[in-house]
Protein backbone atom coordinates (compact mmCIF):
# COMPACT_ATOMS: atom_id res chain seq x y z
CA UNK A 1 0.00 0.00 0.00
CA UNK A 2 2.39 2.63 0.90
CA UNK A 3 4.98 1.47 -1.24
CA UNK A 4 2.76 2.06 -4.38
CA UNK A 5 2.11 5.32 -3.13
CA UNK A 6 5.42 6.47 -2.93
CA UNK A 7 5.80 5.35 -5.75
CA UNK A 8 3.11 7.11 -7.46
CA UNK A 9 4.41 10.29 -5.45
CA UNK A 10 7.92 9.57 -7.07
CA UNK A 11 6.24 9.87 -10.41
CA UNK A 12 4.52 12.39 -10.05
CA UNK A 13 7.57 14.56 -8.79
CA UNK A 14 9.75 13.30 -11.59
CA UNK A 15 7.06 14.74 -14.01
CA UNK A 16 7.16 18.14 -12.33
CA UNK A 17 10.87 18.54 -12.81
CA UNK A 18 11.00 17.46 -16.64
CA UNK A 19 7.70 19.47 -17.17
CA UNK A 20 9.25 22.78 -15.64
CA UNK A 21 12.43 21.81 -17.53
CA UNK A 22 11.02 21.94 -20.52
CA UNK A 23 8.93 24.85 -19.91
CA UNK A 24 12.42 26.67 -18.98
CA UNK A 25 13.86 24.72 -22.61
CA UNK A 26 10.87 26.11 -24.85
CA UNK A 27 9.77 29.26 -23.46
CA UNK A 28 12.32 31.21 -25.13
CA UNK A 29 11.77 30.25 -28.53
CA UNK A 30 8.04 30.04 -28.04
CA UNK A 31 7.43 33.67 -27.22
CA UNK A 32 9.91 34.97 -29.94
CA UNK A 33 7.64 32.87 -32.57
CA UNK A 34 4.54 34.16 -31.42
CA UNK A 35 5.53 37.92 -31.03
CA UNK A 36 6.40 37.74 -34.23
CA UNK A 37 3.65 37.09 -35.89
CA UNK A 38 1.70 40.32 -33.53
CA UNK A 39 1.85 43.65 -34.54
CA UNK A 40 3.88 46.18 -33.09
CA UNK A 41 1.77 47.53 -30.36
CA UNK A 42 0.02 44.11 -29.31
CA UNK A 43 4.37 43.10 -28.92
CA UNK A 44 4.67 45.53 -26.36
CA UNK A 45 0.96 45.11 -24.18
CA UNK A 46 0.75 41.58 -24.02
CA UNK A 47 4.15 39.74 -24.68
CA UNK A 48 2.51 36.35 -23.67
CA UNK A 49 -0.34 36.09 -25.29
CA UNK A 50 -0.77 34.16 -28.20
CA UNK A 51 -1.70 36.29 -31.89
CA UNK A 52 -5.54 36.72 -31.92
CA UNK A 53 -7.32 38.09 -35.01
CA UNK A 54 -6.90 41.81 -33.48
CA UNK A 55 -3.18 41.44 -33.43
CA UNK A 56 -2.37 39.36 -36.08
CA UNK A 57 0.18 41.32 -38.25
CA UNK A 58 3.30 40.01 -40.66
CA UNK A 59 4.98 43.34 -41.22
CA UNK A 60 7.78 41.85 -39.89
CA UNK A 61 8.41 39.18 -42.23
CA UNK A 62 7.99 41.64 -44.89
CA UNK A 63 10.45 43.69 -43.65
CA UNK A 64 12.93 40.67 -43.35
CA UNK A 65 12.26 39.22 -47.04
CA UNK A 66 12.36 43.01 -48.24
CA UNK A 67 15.83 44.13 -47.01
CA UNK A 68 18.70 41.33 -46.69
CA UNK A 69 18.60 38.83 -48.83
CA UNK A 70 18.05 35.68 -46.78
CA UNK A 71 17.37 33.79 -49.64
CA UNK A 72 21.24 33.64 -50.64
CA UNK A 73 22.40 33.03 -47.34
CA UNK A 74 20.41 30.67 -46.75
CA UNK A 75 21.80 28.91 -50.32
CA UNK A 76 25.41 29.97 -48.99
CA UNK A 77 24.74 27.86 -45.57
CA UNK A 78 23.67 25.05 -47.21
CA UNK A 79 26.61 24.93 -49.78
CA UNK A 80 28.81 24.89 -47.37
CA UNK A 81 27.11 22.42 -44.72
CA UNK A 82 26.18 19.72 -47.23
CA UNK A 83 29.84 20.11 -49.13
CA UNK A 84 31.36 20.11 -45.92
CA UNK A 85 29.60 17.39 -44.62
CA UNK A 86 30.45 15.30 -47.73
CA UNK A 87 34.34 15.69 -47.67
CA UNK A 88 33.88 15.00 -43.63
CA UNK A 89 31.90 11.66 -44.24
CA UNK A 90 33.94 10.43 -47.36
CA UNK A 91 37.63 11.03 -46.17
CA UNK A 92 36.66 10.19 -42.73
CA UNK A 93 35.00 6.95 -43.38
CA UNK A 94 37.96 6.10 -45.68
CA UNK A 95 40.78 7.25 -43.49
CA UNK A 96 38.56 5.12 -40.63
CA UNK A 97 38.41 2.38 -43.00
CA UNK A 98 42.31 1.79 -42.92
CA UNK A 99 42.90 2.21 -39.68
CA UNK A 100 40.19 -0.39 -38.93
CA UNK A 101 41.03 -2.69 -41.59
CA UNK A 102 44.66 -2.99 -42.30
CA UNK A 103 47.38 -3.70 -39.59
CA UNK A 104 50.60 -1.03 -40.76
CA UNK A 105 53.49 0.75 -38.91
CA UNK A 106 52.18 3.65 -37.55
CA UNK A 107 48.37 2.56 -37.48
CA UNK A 108 48.04 3.57 -33.79
CA UNK A 109 50.46 6.64 -33.68
CA UNK A 110 48.17 7.91 -36.69
CA UNK A 111 44.79 7.14 -34.81
CA UNK A 112 46.36 9.09 -32.01
CA UNK A 113 46.88 12.38 -34.37
CA UNK A 114 43.59 12.21 -36.02
CA UNK A 115 41.94 12.08 -32.64
CA UNK A 116 44.27 14.85 -31.20
CA UNK A 117 41.94 17.07 -33.26
CA UNK A 118 39.06 16.14 -30.77
CA UNK A 119 40.67 17.98 -27.85
CA UNK A 120 42.51 20.79 -29.54
CA UNK A 121 39.97 23.72 -31.41
CA UNK A 122 40.77 24.42 -34.75
CA UNK A 123 39.90 28.00 -33.86
CA UNK A 124 43.67 28.25 -31.85
CA UNK A 125 44.63 27.96 -35.63
CA UNK A 126 42.56 30.81 -37.04
CA UNK A 127 45.43 33.29 -36.98
CA UNK A 128 47.50 30.93 -39.31
CA UNK A 129 44.47 30.05 -41.25
CA UNK A 130 43.59 33.68 -42.10
CA UNK A 131 46.96 34.11 -43.41
CA UNK A 132 47.21 31.12 -45.35
CA UNK A 133 43.68 31.88 -46.85
CA UNK A 134 44.78 35.26 -47.93
CA UNK A 135 48.27 33.81 -49.54
CA UNK A 136 45.65 31.57 -51.68
CA UNK A 137 43.55 34.04 -52.24
CA UNK A 138 40.75 31.97 -51.13
CA UNK A 139 39.19 34.66 -48.45
CA UNK A 140 35.73 35.77 -48.99
CA UNK A 141 34.32 32.09 -50.97
CA UNK A 142 32.67 29.28 -50.10
CA UNK A 143 35.65 27.10 -50.65
CA UNK A 144 37.12 28.36 -47.45
CA UNK A 145 35.10 27.78 -45.39
CA UNK A 146 34.23 23.93 -46.17
CA UNK A 147 37.64 23.34 -46.23
CA UNK A 148 38.29 24.25 -42.67
CA UNK A 149 35.15 22.91 -41.37
CA UNK A 150 36.00 19.49 -43.28
CA UNK A 151 39.50 19.61 -41.33
CA UNK A 152 37.07 20.37 -38.23
CA UNK A 153 35.34 17.56 -38.59
CA UNK A 154 37.39 14.61 -39.75
CA UNK A 155 38.73 13.98 -36.11
CA UNK A 156 35.40 12.89 -34.73
CA UNK A 157 34.21 11.31 -37.84
CA UNK A 158 37.07 9.24 -38.00
CA UNK A 159 37.29 8.24 -34.45
CA UNK A 160 33.46 7.29 -34.20
CA UNK A 161 33.45 5.44 -38.14
CA UNK A 162 36.30 3.19 -37.06
CA UNK A 163 34.55 2.15 -33.69
CA UNK A 164 31.77 1.24 -35.98
CA UNK A 165 34.37 -0.27 -38.86
CA UNK A 166 35.63 -2.63 -36.43
CA UNK A 167 32.32 -4.38 -36.15
CA UNK A 168 31.56 -5.57 -39.93
CA UNK A 169 31.95 -8.94 -40.22
CA UNK A 170 35.35 -10.33 -41.58
CA UNK A 171 34.11 -13.17 -42.72
CA UNK A 172 32.10 -10.97 -45.38
CA UNK A 173 35.22 -9.01 -46.53
CA UNK A 174 37.62 -12.08 -47.19
CA UNK A 175 34.33 -13.66 -49.03
CA UNK A 176 34.45 -10.59 -51.57
CA UNK A 177 38.55 -10.85 -51.50
CA UNK A 178 38.26 -14.55 -52.57
CA UNK A 179 35.50 -13.43 -55.14
CA UNK A 180 37.82 -11.06 -56.45
CA UNK A 181 36.83 -7.83 -55.59
CA UNK A 182 39.64 -5.05 -54.96
CA UNK A 183 39.83 -3.09 -51.99
CA UNK A 184 38.14 -0.45 -53.27
CA UNK A 185 35.41 -2.44 -54.72
CA UNK A 186 35.26 -3.55 -50.77
CA UNK A 187 35.08 -0.59 -48.67
CA UNK A 188 32.50 1.08 -51.23
CA UNK A 189 30.37 -1.88 -51.94
CA UNK A 190 30.34 -3.72 -48.96
CA UNK A 191 31.45 -1.84 -45.87
CA UNK A 192 30.33 1.41 -46.56
CA UNK A 193 26.27 0.33 -46.94
CA UNK A 194 26.70 -1.42 -43.75
CA UNK A 195 28.01 1.34 -41.75
CA UNK A 196 25.31 3.86 -43.18
CA UNK A 197 23.27 4.02 -39.36
CA UNK A 198 26.78 5.48 -38.01
CA UNK A 199 27.27 7.91 -41.30
CA UNK A 200 24.40 9.75 -39.92
CA UNK A 201 25.15 9.75 -36.53
CA UNK A 202 28.14 11.48 -37.33
CA UNK A 203 26.60 13.66 -39.85
CA UNK A 204 23.98 15.09 -37.30
CA UNK A 205 27.18 15.74 -34.85
CA UNK A 206 29.22 17.67 -37.46
CA UNK A 207 26.11 19.43 -39.28
CA UNK A 208 25.01 21.26 -35.97
CA UNK A 209 28.37 23.64 -34.86
CA UNK A 210 28.59 23.59 -38.78
CA UNK A 211 25.42 25.67 -39.27
CA UNK A 212 25.77 27.71 -36.35
CA UNK A 213 29.21 28.82 -36.50
CA UNK A 214 29.89 32.79 -36.48
CA UNK A 215 33.41 32.55 -36.08
CA UNK A 216 34.73 31.48 -39.18
CA UNK A 217 32.03 33.18 -41.81
CA UNK A 218 32.81 36.09 -39.79
CA UNK A 219 36.56 35.88 -40.12
CA UNK A 220 36.85 34.07 -43.84
CA UNK A 221 34.02 35.12 -45.95
CA UNK A 222 32.23 38.22 -44.41
CA UNK A 223 31.47 39.69 -47.89
CA UNK A 224 28.09 39.93 -48.96
CA UNK A 225 28.16 37.32 -51.66
CA UNK A 226 29.17 34.65 -49.07
CA UNK A 227 27.31 35.34 -45.85
CA UNK A 228 26.24 32.28 -44.16
CA UNK A 229 22.73 32.88 -42.81
CA UNK A 230 24.04 32.67 -39.00
CA UNK A 231 26.02 35.58 -39.85
CA UNK A 232 23.63 37.03 -41.89
CA UNK A 233 21.03 37.26 -39.41
CA UNK A 234 23.46 38.90 -36.89
CA UNK A 235 24.15 41.14 -39.58
CA UNK A 236 20.64 41.72 -39.77
CA UNK A 237 19.76 42.27 -35.86
CA UNK A 238 22.58 44.60 -35.83
CA UNK A 239 21.41 46.88 -37.69
CA UNK A 240 17.34 46.63 -37.40
CA UNK A 241 17.82 46.42 -33.41
CA UNK A 242 15.27 48.77 -32.56
CA UNK A 243 12.65 47.20 -35.17
CA UNK A 244 11.44 44.74 -33.05
CA UNK A 245 8.98 43.24 -35.54
CA UNK A 246 11.91 42.99 -38.10
CA UNK A 247 14.02 41.31 -35.37
CA UNK A 248 11.58 38.55 -33.85
CA UNK A 249 10.41 37.74 -37.57
CA UNK A 250 14.00 36.87 -38.39
CA UNK A 251 14.80 35.25 -35.33
CA UNK A 252 11.67 33.05 -35.61
CA UNK A 253 13.01 32.53 -39.85
CA UNK A 254 16.18 31.48 -38.64
CA UNK A 255 14.89 29.14 -36.03
CA UNK A 256 12.18 27.45 -38.13
CA UNK A 257 14.28 25.29 -40.48
CA UNK A 258 17.15 23.97 -38.07
CA UNK A 259 14.09 23.28 -35.72
CA UNK A 260 12.03 21.22 -38.75
CA UNK A 261 15.42 19.17 -39.58
CA UNK A 262 15.84 18.37 -35.93
CA UNK A 263 12.50 17.15 -35.22
CA UNK A 264 12.72 14.80 -38.57
CA UNK A 265 16.10 13.58 -37.63
CA UNK A 266 15.83 13.66 -33.85
CA UNK A 267 14.90 10.10 -33.38
CA UNK A 268 18.00 9.63 -35.90
CA UNK A 269 20.50 11.35 -32.99
CA UNK A 270 19.11 10.14 -29.74
CA UNK A 271 19.87 6.49 -31.12
CA UNK A 272 23.18 7.70 -32.33
CA UNK A 273 24.13 8.49 -29.12
CA UNK A 274 22.89 6.19 -27.46
CA UNK A 275 24.59 3.53 -29.21
CA UNK A 276 27.79 4.96 -29.01
CA UNK A 277 27.86 5.30 -25.72
CA UNK A 278 26.49 2.07 -24.91
CA UNK A 279 29.46 0.35 -26.93
CA UNK B 1 61.41 -18.51 -49.06
CA UNK B 2 60.90 -15.57 -47.78
CA UNK B 3 58.11 -13.80 -49.96
CA UNK B 4 58.81 -9.60 -50.17
CA UNK B 5 55.98 -7.83 -48.70
CA UNK B 6 54.64 -6.01 -51.72
CA UNK B 7 53.65 -2.17 -51.22
CA UNK B 8 49.90 -1.47 -50.01
CA UNK B 9 49.23 1.49 -51.69
CA UNK B 10 45.39 1.43 -51.04
CA UNK B 11 46.25 2.22 -47.78
CA UNK B 12 48.10 5.55 -48.48
CA UNK B 13 45.16 5.82 -50.79
CA UNK B 14 42.27 5.93 -48.17
CA UNK B 15 44.16 7.31 -45.68
CA UNK B 16 45.63 10.77 -47.96
CA UNK B 17 42.75 13.03 -48.10
CA UNK B 18 41.61 12.71 -44.32
CA UNK B 19 45.57 13.40 -43.67
CA UNK B 20 46.18 16.22 -46.01
CA UNK B 21 42.88 18.09 -45.28
CA UNK B 22 43.31 17.71 -41.40
CA UNK B 23 47.31 18.77 -41.13
CA UNK B 24 47.09 21.27 -43.82
CA UNK B 25 43.70 23.17 -42.46
CA UNK B 26 44.27 22.19 -38.69
CA UNK B 27 47.70 21.30 -37.70
CA UNK B 28 50.00 23.29 -39.40
CA UNK B 29 47.71 26.49 -38.78
CA UNK B 30 48.28 26.07 -35.21
CA UNK B 31 52.03 25.08 -35.68
CA UNK B 32 51.92 28.42 -37.34
CA UNK B 33 50.26 30.16 -34.79
CA UNK B 34 52.81 29.39 -31.77
CA UNK B 35 55.36 29.88 -34.24
CA UNK B 36 54.08 33.42 -34.73
CA UNK B 37 54.01 34.07 -31.15
CA UNK B 38 57.71 34.42 -31.04
CA UNK B 39 57.84 37.41 -33.04
CA UNK B 40 56.91 40.92 -32.98
CA UNK B 41 57.89 44.30 -35.41
CA UNK B 42 60.69 46.44 -34.72
CA UNK B 43 60.01 50.40 -35.44
CA UNK B 44 60.84 49.66 -39.07
CA UNK B 45 57.91 46.88 -39.32
CA UNK B 46 60.23 44.20 -39.88
CA UNK B 47 59.56 40.98 -38.55
CA UNK B 48 62.06 40.03 -35.56
CA UNK B 49 62.51 37.03 -34.01
CA UNK B 50 61.27 38.40 -30.17
CA UNK B 51 61.57 34.85 -28.10
CA UNK B 52 59.07 34.81 -25.00
CA UNK B 53 58.82 38.55 -24.99
CA UNK B 54 55.09 38.51 -26.36
CA UNK B 55 53.95 36.31 -23.53
CA UNK B 56 56.18 38.82 -21.12
CA UNK B 57 54.16 41.39 -22.38
CA UNK B 58 50.53 39.43 -22.04
CA UNK B 59 51.44 38.38 -18.55
CA UNK B 60 53.59 40.99 -16.97
CA UNK B 61 52.88 44.41 -19.44
CA UNK B 62 49.83 46.44 -17.03
CA UNK B 63 48.64 47.15 -20.48
CA UNK B 64 47.74 43.48 -21.61
CA UNK B 65 48.24 42.14 -18.43
CA UNK B 66 45.06 43.52 -16.47
CA UNK B 67 42.78 42.56 -19.63
CA UNK B 68 44.61 38.93 -20.35
CA UNK B 69 43.96 38.46 -16.25
CA UNK B 70 40.61 39.83 -16.45
CA UNK B 71 39.59 37.53 -19.32
CA UNK B 72 41.61 34.53 -17.60
CA UNK B 73 39.33 35.16 -14.15
CA UNK B 74 36.01 35.49 -16.18
CA UNK B 75 36.48 32.52 -18.29
CA UNK B 76 37.69 30.53 -15.35
CA UNK B 77 34.12 31.65 -13.69
CA UNK B 78 32.10 30.82 -16.41
CA UNK B 79 33.80 27.26 -16.73
CA UNK B 80 32.76 27.00 -12.45
CA UNK B 81 29.19 28.22 -13.25
CA UNK B 82 28.90 25.31 -16.02
CA UNK B 83 30.31 22.57 -13.72
CA UNK B 84 28.26 23.70 -10.58
CA UNK B 85 24.90 24.16 -13.04
CA UNK B 86 24.89 22.42 -16.00
CA UNK B 87 26.53 18.98 -14.72
CA UNK B 88 24.48 18.76 -12.29
CA UNK B 89 20.86 19.45 -13.89
CA UNK B 90 21.64 17.55 -16.78
CA UNK B 91 22.56 14.44 -14.38
CA UNK B 92 20.01 15.20 -12.56
CA UNK B 93 17.43 15.28 -16.05
CA UNK B 94 19.05 12.57 -16.88
CA UNK B 95 18.44 10.09 -14.10
CA UNK B 96 14.76 11.07 -13.82
CA UNK B 97 14.54 10.26 -17.50
CA UNK B 98 16.18 7.12 -17.47
CA UNK B 99 13.55 5.57 -14.72
CA UNK B 100 11.74 2.71 -16.83
CA UNK B 101 7.83 2.92 -17.18
CA UNK B 102 8.40 6.73 -17.60
CA UNK B 103 5.70 8.11 -19.72
CA UNK B 104 6.49 10.61 -22.53
CA UNK B 105 10.09 10.44 -22.02
CA UNK B 106 10.66 10.70 -25.71
CA UNK B 107 8.98 13.71 -25.54
CA UNK B 108 11.29 14.96 -22.43
CA UNK B 109 14.12 14.09 -24.22
CA UNK B 110 13.57 15.96 -27.73
CA UNK B 111 12.04 18.83 -26.10
CA UNK B 112 15.21 19.59 -23.30
CA UNK B 113 17.25 19.10 -26.36
CA UNK B 114 15.96 21.65 -28.48
CA UNK B 115 18.20 25.03 -26.93
CA UNK B 116 21.71 22.73 -28.11
CA UNK B 117 20.65 22.66 -31.64
CA UNK B 118 19.99 26.35 -31.69
CA UNK B 119 23.12 28.64 -33.01
CA UNK B 120 24.33 31.23 -30.49
CA UNK B 121 23.10 34.15 -32.48
CA UNK B 122 19.22 33.36 -32.02
CA UNK B 123 20.12 32.30 -28.17
CA UNK B 124 22.07 35.35 -27.46
CA UNK B 125 19.22 37.63 -29.27
CA UNK B 126 16.01 35.96 -27.86
CA UNK B 127 17.65 35.82 -24.28
CA UNK B 128 18.70 39.72 -24.79
CA UNK B 129 14.41 40.47 -25.47
CA UNK B 130 13.52 38.44 -23.17
CA UNK B 131 15.44 40.04 -20.36
CA UNK B 132 15.24 43.37 -21.94
CA UNK B 133 14.10 46.15 -19.06
CA UNK B 134 12.65 47.59 -21.99
CA UNK B 135 9.88 44.65 -23.77
CA UNK B 136 9.33 43.78 -19.79
CA UNK B 137 9.03 39.66 -20.13
CA UNK B 138 11.18 38.97 -17.51
CA UNK B 139 10.00 42.08 -15.04
CA UNK B 140 6.44 41.21 -15.67
CA UNK B 141 6.68 37.69 -14.96
CA UNK B 142 8.28 38.09 -11.83
CA UNK B 143 5.63 40.41 -10.74
CA UNK B 144 3.31 38.01 -11.49
CA UNK B 145 4.78 35.97 -8.60
CA UNK B 146 5.04 38.73 -6.19
CA UNK B 147 8.92 39.47 -6.99
CA UNK B 148 9.59 42.40 -9.27
CA UNK B 149 11.98 44.11 -6.82
CA UNK B 150 14.07 40.81 -7.73
CA UNK B 151 14.60 42.37 -11.28
CA UNK B 152 17.72 43.90 -12.70
CA UNK B 153 19.21 44.50 -16.10
CA UNK B 154 21.11 41.04 -15.60
CA UNK B 155 22.98 41.84 -18.86
CA UNK B 156 23.82 45.40 -18.15
CA UNK B 157 25.03 45.49 -15.05
CA UNK B 158 29.02 44.42 -13.80
CA UNK B 159 28.65 42.33 -11.31
CA UNK B 160 25.95 39.92 -12.77
CA UNK B 161 26.34 39.81 -16.93
CA UNK B 162 29.04 37.07 -16.38
CA UNK B 163 27.01 34.92 -14.54
CA UNK B 164 23.87 35.58 -16.82
CA UNK B 165 25.58 34.53 -19.50
CA UNK B 166 26.87 31.60 -18.24
CA UNK B 167 23.25 30.71 -16.91
CA UNK B 168 21.78 31.18 -20.84
CA UNK B 169 25.12 29.36 -22.18
CA UNK B 170 23.92 26.43 -19.60
CA UNK B 171 20.59 26.64 -20.88
CA UNK B 172 21.63 26.08 -24.34
CA UNK B 173 23.85 22.88 -23.70
CA UNK B 174 22.26 21.47 -20.86
CA UNK B 175 21.11 18.98 -23.72
CA UNK B 176 24.43 17.36 -23.76
CA UNK B 177 25.52 16.07 -20.58
CA UNK B 178 21.68 14.61 -20.04
CA UNK B 179 22.41 12.70 -23.12
CA UNK B 180 25.85 11.37 -22.58
CA UNK B 181 24.13 10.38 -19.12
CA UNK B 182 20.96 9.38 -20.07
CA UNK B 183 23.16 7.11 -22.44
CA UNK B 184 25.53 5.81 -19.96
CA UNK B 185 22.71 5.25 -17.23
CA UNK B 186 20.64 2.69 -20.32
CA UNK B 187 23.79 0.63 -20.38
CA UNK B 188 24.13 -0.12 -17.41
CA UNK B 189 23.07 -3.92 -17.05
CA UNK B 190 19.83 -5.01 -15.62
CA UNK B 191 21.10 -7.77 -13.15
CA UNK B 192 23.14 -4.91 -11.30
CA UNK B 193 20.11 -2.78 -10.65
CA UNK B 194 17.95 -6.29 -9.89
CA UNK B 195 20.74 -7.67 -7.35
CA UNK B 196 20.47 -3.80 -5.86
CA UNK B 197 16.81 -4.26 -5.25
CA UNK B 198 17.03 -7.73 -4.16
CA UNK B 199 19.03 -6.46 -1.48
CA UNK B 200 16.67 -3.19 -0.72
CA UNK B 201 18.68 -0.84 -2.42
CA UNK B 202 15.96 1.61 -4.43
CA UNK B 203 15.17 5.24 -5.23
CA UNK B 204 18.07 7.67 -4.20
CA UNK B 205 20.55 5.14 -2.25
CA UNK B 206 20.41 3.26 -5.54
CA UNK B 207 20.88 6.07 -7.75
CA UNK B 208 24.27 7.55 -5.13
CA UNK B 209 25.50 3.69 -4.32
CA UNK B 210 25.33 2.13 -7.58
CA UNK B 211 24.67 4.26 -10.30
CA UNK B 212 26.78 7.43 -9.90
CA UNK B 213 29.98 5.04 -9.38
CA UNK B 214 29.07 3.38 -12.45
CA UNK B 215 28.55 6.57 -14.88
CA UNK B 216 31.67 8.42 -13.26
CA UNK B 217 34.05 8.10 -16.51
CA UNK B 218 31.20 9.69 -18.14
CA UNK B 219 30.63 12.35 -16.09
CA UNK B 220 34.80 12.84 -16.34
CA UNK B 221 34.24 13.22 -20.26
CA UNK B 222 31.60 15.58 -19.89
CA UNK B 223 34.10 17.55 -17.21
CA UNK B 224 36.74 17.79 -20.06
CA UNK B 225 34.28 18.90 -22.85
CA UNK B 226 33.11 21.55 -20.83
CA UNK B 227 36.30 22.73 -19.76
CA UNK B 228 37.18 22.46 -23.41
CA UNK B 229 34.32 24.08 -24.89
CA UNK B 230 34.37 27.22 -22.26
CA UNK B 231 37.79 28.02 -22.81
CA UNK B 232 37.27 28.48 -26.43
CA UNK B 233 33.63 30.12 -26.16
CA UNK B 234 33.50 33.28 -28.35
CA UNK B 235 29.74 33.29 -30.14
CA UNK B 236 27.39 34.13 -27.42
CA UNK B 237 29.74 36.70 -25.52
CA UNK B 238 29.82 38.44 -29.15
CA UNK B 239 26.28 38.10 -30.23
CA UNK B 240 24.96 39.70 -26.52
CA UNK B 241 27.50 41.97 -25.86
CA UNK B 242 29.64 42.50 -28.71
CA UNK B 243 33.44 42.37 -29.30
CA UNK B 244 34.11 44.83 -26.43
CA UNK B 245 32.20 42.50 -24.50
CA UNK B 246 30.04 45.38 -22.22
CA UNK B 247 29.81 46.31 -19.22
CA UNK B 248 33.06 47.18 -18.76
CA UNK B 249 34.77 44.37 -19.95
CA UNK B 250 33.36 42.35 -17.42
CA UNK B 251 31.98 39.41 -19.61
CA UNK B 252 35.40 39.61 -21.30
CA UNK B 253 36.18 36.16 -22.20
CA UNK B 254 40.11 34.41 -23.67
CA UNK B 255 37.60 34.49 -27.26
CA UNK B 256 36.67 37.83 -27.45
CA UNK B 257 39.81 39.02 -25.91
CA UNK B 258 41.22 37.04 -28.51
CA UNK B 259 39.07 38.51 -31.44
CA UNK B 260 39.56 41.88 -30.80
CA UNK B 261 43.68 42.09 -30.00
CA UNK B 262 43.86 40.42 -33.80
CA UNK B 263 41.61 41.70 -35.79
CA UNK B 264 41.32 45.05 -33.89
CA UNK B 265 38.11 46.96 -32.72
CA UNK B 266 36.96 50.47 -33.11
CA UNK B 267 40.25 52.70 -31.85
CA UNK B 268 42.54 49.47 -31.35
CA UNK B 269 44.59 48.07 -34.07
CA UNK B 270 44.54 44.19 -34.72
CA UNK B 271 47.96 42.78 -33.62
CA UNK B 272 48.47 39.21 -35.35
CA UNK B 273 51.65 38.30 -32.96
CA UNK B 274 49.92 39.23 -29.97
CA UNK B 275 46.98 37.66 -31.30
CA UNK B 276 48.75 34.48 -31.66
CA UNK B 277 50.69 35.04 -28.30
CA UNK B 278 46.58 34.67 -26.57
CA UNK B 279 46.26 32.28 -29.06
CA UNK B 280 49.53 30.02 -27.71
CA UNK B 281 48.33 31.15 -24.13
CA UNK B 282 44.89 29.66 -24.29
CA UNK B 283 46.43 26.47 -26.16
CA UNK B 284 48.40 26.10 -23.43
CA UNK B 285 45.64 26.31 -20.51
CA UNK B 286 43.74 23.56 -22.98
CA UNK B 287 46.55 21.57 -22.83
CA UNK B 288 47.01 21.35 -19.27
CA UNK B 289 43.64 20.56 -18.47
CA UNK B 290 43.13 18.03 -20.88
CA UNK B 291 46.95 16.49 -19.53
CA UNK B 292 45.39 17.01 -15.91
CA UNK B 293 41.85 15.19 -17.18
CA UNK B 294 43.69 12.63 -18.96
CA UNK B 295 46.76 11.55 -16.36
CA UNK B 296 45.65 12.54 -13.07
CA UNK B 297 41.54 12.20 -13.22
CA UNK B 298 41.25 9.48 -15.85
CA UNK B 299 44.09 7.19 -14.59
CA UNK B 300 42.04 6.96 -11.12
CA UNK B 301 38.58 6.45 -11.93
CA UNK B 302 37.02 3.21 -11.58
CA UNK B 303 36.30 1.10 -14.81
CA UNK B 304 33.59 -1.45 -14.34
CA UNK B 305 33.47 -4.36 -17.03
CA UNK B 306 30.08 -6.27 -17.36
Amino acid sequence: MSQARQSIARTFGAHAILITYTVIALFPVFVTVINSLKSRKAIFADPLALPGPATFDLVGYQTVLKQGDFFQYFLNSMTVTVASLFFVLMFGAMAAFALSEYRFRGNMLMGLYLALGIMIPIRLGTVAILQMMVASGLVNTLTALILVYTAQGLPLAVFILSEFMRNVSADLKNAGRIDGLNEYTIFFRLVLPLVRPAMATVAVFSLIPIWNDLWFPLILAPSEATKTITLGSQVFIGQFVTNWNAVLAALSLAIVPVLVLYLIFSRQLIRGITAGAVK
Amino acid sequence: MAQRKHVRWHIAVFLAPAVLVYTALMIVPLFGTLNLSLFNLDETKTRVFAGLANFATLFGDPRWSGAFWNALANNAWFFVVHMLVQNPVGILLAALLSSPRLRFSAFYRTAIFIPTILSFVIVGFVWKLILSPIWGIAPGMLDAVGLKSLFAPWLGKEEYALTTLALISVWQFVGIPMMLIYAALLSIPDEVIEAAEMDGVTGWSQFWKIKLPLILPSIGIISILTFVGNFNAFDLIYVAQGALAGPNFATDILGTFLYRTFFGFQLQLGDPHMGATIATAMFGIILVGVCFYLFAIQTRLRRYQF
